[in-house]
């Protein structure tokens, strides 16, 4: 047995001291192979056009096609579409994290657990099914029908894609904020009732400001998916509604411009890395807020 | 934060948002009792197991859910395996280099899912390799792999060293204190890494939407084929609702389960404490 | 450094592993002599064709489906895949002819080419026939619900009719729905001239707040269910879609329309030319043409085809002579699309901006 030890110079592990390198040199692979140079790859359509007889040349000529209201507006639209999700998100998940947080009762799990389980279900047959409730003949309206009222028509409208993103993204938001509010200290709220405020102050003063890294955590998670959706608008909006990730899947489908649509999805890969960056500076340690709650 | 009793009317608002989530599954399970073939106006004509009977002898449906669970499995087994490694690994280094290895990490995971998938593609056509099983299993190991990290990373983080120290200054080698110490204590943030690839890969549909090709199919790609053709056949109302019930039960016995198991710890203990006494 | 070294090693043995566990998952991939690959549009063959195929020839099919013609020239151009027999639409053989994409077929391996109508021979974009078989064939047209439309639409300006407000479906392709709109205005189908494309261009964007939704499948489903009056439809989805609702009915303008034949084709780089040729073979053998035609409801180019249809089922009679599938095109101005060459971009932008124009 050797008792003799070098005294710890630091906190870390050994596992990681010596081999550390070698052990993230796997990762270091895959992430070269299969994300960089990809994005590479699209970097380099997106600067290059194809000539009439196949060969590419290097030309900007596609960024100067997207300064376009065809393009421009499906990427407002987007921008516009995302954001209403993401504010109502917090508003309909901020109480229900809220609520579940504070909660002594056994049944918060099984409720949280009823507002994950949607995400088992294949996201496209969920969005089948609000269809068949929303068409013109769909479930709401035989009931409406049946109650003596006129039919309604809620399809094909910026509207009813707002609906479905929400209703697909809201869970992304509860999670995380309920991952922080949980770990909220409550003597601090204590302390605080015992200097004299009130509980309104107490939420505002405590309470929110601890849950911002959760809620950032949420926006990440539902504005970036909302801004890029396609088949959403696809099928509940008829694509009457484009939106910019219709922009690029058209591009890679019908028209079958992979030159346009990489520089598209440059555009865009830029500005929802923007987006990530200046949200991750307004608080860089909550990553981990991220709900990764099962 | 557990202080409160909750409210009447918050669990109304919990009740309304919960409502709200499980509507549309709800409506599936309802058709996938329905013998209407929901192709034209929604009418209920009468309860019928057709569906599930027919998704027995249903090849495509059914080979498709073995080729997305498969995926799944494999996908989250080796994003896991990578992860967990590299997380290890990265705790280790240096804070600035582990922090750009990190961010760069992240990108699949911050990055639109649609800008990710036509990468890949654009990867694939260009080195020439036919899209298939092996290509949806590199785009979901990629898009899995930042999960596993960062479930992993705050288990690494929160490692009390001096257990590990402890163990080596009760003789343990540096490889058994890992074996026996280090993995057991993050073995959770593992677990719940390993599930959340698993789940994210089951329900992914943009990345392999550009990464399949050569007729292979995951379930979700199947039924967006479905939806471009003919519509959602009942079959699949059903398929989901078995998965859905399935789920829904081994949820629970997560859930429910430890606190039942707890209380019956608490009860053991008491006893033996009891016993010590007297 | 010893420790390093160990450590590479390790993770030398655990790439290797993965590697071995990738090709234990993608082993079971066959060689290319006894697998043929299908590129096709969805729901354009009948699965227990192939099935039959597998069984009476040994081969195994792998199908992948593409939605439009240019998304299928883009993949075969960037080589997205391999495949051994494409069913492309006429314009688009034109195109692939002519920049040398496709292999001329070996006819002795297709003895069954014989059962192809003259008609439907050596047509102007594959003048020899040396390169395409033809498959099915059809046209495009109104499918209207008899119990929501005034009157039977005759023109294609019903489309255009603001007393079908948000009862119109259209389909979100631009050739397509611009073609048909350079019909109504009385211009050719495949004008690039400015001025008759913007003509079209502002007559869509005032039809765009009539319009319901821009779908390419999807309406099918939606128009069985009485969800809108009218949608311009391919003449097989209308076959399909009344067997499913008879308040359904079919109608080509008197403008005239487009007239398609979408043909069996072997690209130059595919892998198992012996196998396409067989599948084309079989393909077009009556029965078997019969089968599919019954199926997907677009017309055969084969008589004989249509004669066995007729006696597939008990409901398949009339099938074969069906007014819809085979109707008598010398009373029609029907036309084929051409190949746009780089116009296509022109078509393209037109179309989203008749797709973004509503202001919502």
């Amino acid at each position: 047995m050797e008792l003799k030890r070098k005294p710890a110079d630091d906190t870390r592990i050994k596992v990681g001291k010596k081999s550390g390198s070698v052990m993230t040199l796997p990762l270091i692979i895959w992430l070269v192979c299969f994300v960089l140079v990809p994005l590479l790859l699209i970097g380099w359509y997106g600067i290059t056009v194809e000539n009439p007889d196949g060969s590419m040349s290097v030309s900007f000529e596609n960024f100067k096609r997207f300064a376009d209201p065809i393009y421009l507006n499906p990427l407002l639209r987007s921008a516009k579409i995302a954001t209403i999700t993401t504010v109502v998100c917090i508003a309909l998940g901020y109480p229900v994290a809220y609520i579940l947080a504070r909660s002594t009762a056994k049944w918060t799990n099984i409720v949280m657990m009823l507002i994950l389980m949607p995400m088992w279900i294949n996201f496209m047959l969920r969005i089948y099914s609000w269809a068949s409730l929303l068409e013109g003949n769909g479930i709401i309206n035989s009931l409406l029908v049946s109650l003596g009222f006129e039919k309604q028509q809620f399809m094909y409208t910026e509207g009813v894609v707002v609906l479905g993103t929400i209703y697909n993204f809201l869970p992304f938001m509860i999670m995380p904020i309920q991952n922080v509010l949980l770990k909220l200290d409550n003597s601090l709220l204590e302390a605080a009732a015992d200097l004299g405020a009130s509980p309104v102050r107490r939420f505002f003063k405590i309470t929110l400001p601890y849950s911002v890294p959760g809620i950032i955590s949420g926006v990440a998670m539902v504005f970036v998916p909302s801004v890029t959706t396609f088949v959403i608008s696809q099928r509940l909006g008829g694509n009457k509604v484009p939106l910019i990730g219709n922009i690029i899947e058209s591009q890679f489908g019908m028209a079958g411009d992979w030159n346009f649509g990489s520089t598209v999805s440059l555009i865009v890969m830029a500005i929802v890395l923007a987006f990530m960056f200046a949200i991750n500076k307004t608080d860089r340690a909550e990553v981990n807020g991220r709900g990764l709650t099962l | 934060m557990r202080t409160h009793r909750t409210k009447w009317y918050s669990k109304l608002y919990l009740g309304l948002i919960v409502a709200f989530l499980q509507l549309p599954i709800i409506i599936m399970m309802i058709n996938s009792f329905n013998s209407s073939r929901a192709m034209g106006a929604w009418t209920w004509e009468g309860f019928t197991l057709d569906w599930y009977r027919e998704l027995i002898s249903n090849d495509k449906i059914l080979s498709s859910l073995g080729t997305t669970l498969l995926l799944a499995l494999a996908a989250a087994v080796i994003s896991t395996i990578i992860g967990t490694i590299a997380a290890i690994g990265l705790s280790g280094m240096k804070k600035r280099i582990s922090g750009i290895i990190l961010n760069v990490s992240y990108i699949p995971m911050l990055n639109a899912e649609i800008v990710m998938g036509i990468s890949l593609m654009l990867l694939f056509a260009i080195i020439g390799i036919d899209r298939g099983f092996l290509t949806l299993l590199i785009g979901h190991i990629t898009f899995c792999i930042p999960y596993v990290i960062l479930s992993v990373m705050p288990k690494i983080r929160q490692f009390d060293h001096s257990k590990y120290e402890a163990a080596l200054d009760l003789g343990a080698t540096p490889k058994m204190a890992i074996v026996r110490i280090f993995i057991p204590d993050i073995l959770p943030g593992i677990i719940s890494g390993f599930l959340m690839a698993f789940t994210l890969s089951m329900d992914d549909f943009i990345i392999s939407f550009f990464t399949t090709g050569n007729g292979v199919k995951t379930l979700p790609i199947e039924i967006y084929t479905m939806m471009t053709k003919r519509g959602i056949s009942p079959e699949v109302n059903a398929l989901s609702t078995i998965v859905y019930i399935i789920v829904f039960i081994i949820m629970l016995g997560i859930n429910v389960l430890p606190s039942i198991r707890q209380r019956a710890d608490i009860k053991k203990k008491l006893k033996s404490e009891r016993k010590q006494v007297s | 450094m010893k420790t390093t070294w160990k450590s590479l090693l390790k993770v030398g043995w655990s790439f290797i592993l993965i590697a071995a566990m990738l090709f234990a998952l993608t082993g079971c991939s066959l060689p290319d002599e006894k697998v043929v690959r299908i590129y096709n549009w969805g729901d354009y063959i009948d699965e227990t064709v192939i099935n039959q195929f597998e069984e009476e020839t040994g081969y195994t099919v792998i199908d992948s489906l593409f939605e439009t013609n240019e998304q299928m020239y883009t993949d075969i151009v960037n080589g997205g895949g391999k495949y051994d027999v494409l069913f492309p639409s006429d314009y688009m053989i034109e195109r692939m002819i002519s920049e040398d994409l496709l292999a001329e077929i070996n006819f002795e391996n297709v003895p069954n080419y014989s059962y192809i109508d003259d008609e439907y021979k050596n047509l102007s974009y594959d003048p020899e026939n040396k390169y395409s078989i033809p498959y099915m064939w059809g046209t495009m047209g109104i499918l209207y619900n008899t119990t929501m439309v005034s009157e039977p639409p005759t023109s294609w300006t019903a489309l255009f009719d603001e007393q079908y407000d948000s009862s119109i479906f259209m389909l979100n392709s631009a050739r397509d729905s611009i073609g048909i709109t350079l019909m109504m205005l009385g211009y050719d189908l495949n004008s690039v001239d400015e001025a008759e494309l913007e003509e079209a261009k502002q007559a869509l964007i005032e039809q765009s707040d009539l319009v319901l939704g821009y779908m390419v499948d999807d309406y099918k489903g939606k128009m069985i269910a009485g969800e809108a009056a009218l949608a311009l439809a391919w003449q097989g989805d209308a076959v399909f879609c009344i067997s499913e609702n008879e308040d359904l009915a079919y109608v080509i303008p008197k403008e005239g329309s487009n007239i398609f034949v979408d043909a069996l084709c072997i690209p130059k780089n595919c892998p198992n030319k012996e196998g396409a040729e067989a599948f084309i073979n079989f393909l077009c053998r009556p029965d078997i043409a019969a089968k599919n035609a019954y199926y997907i409801g677009y017309s055969s180019p084969s008589t004989e085809a249509r004669e066995v249809m007729e006696t597939l089922d008990e409901e398949s009679a009339g099938s074969g002579s069906d007014p819809i599938a085979y109707p008598d095109i010398t009373q029609y101005e029907l036309y084929f699309f051409s190949s746009l060459g780089d116009k296509n971009k022109i078509y393209d932008r037109i179309w989203n901006e008749v797709l973004n124009s509503q202001q919502s």
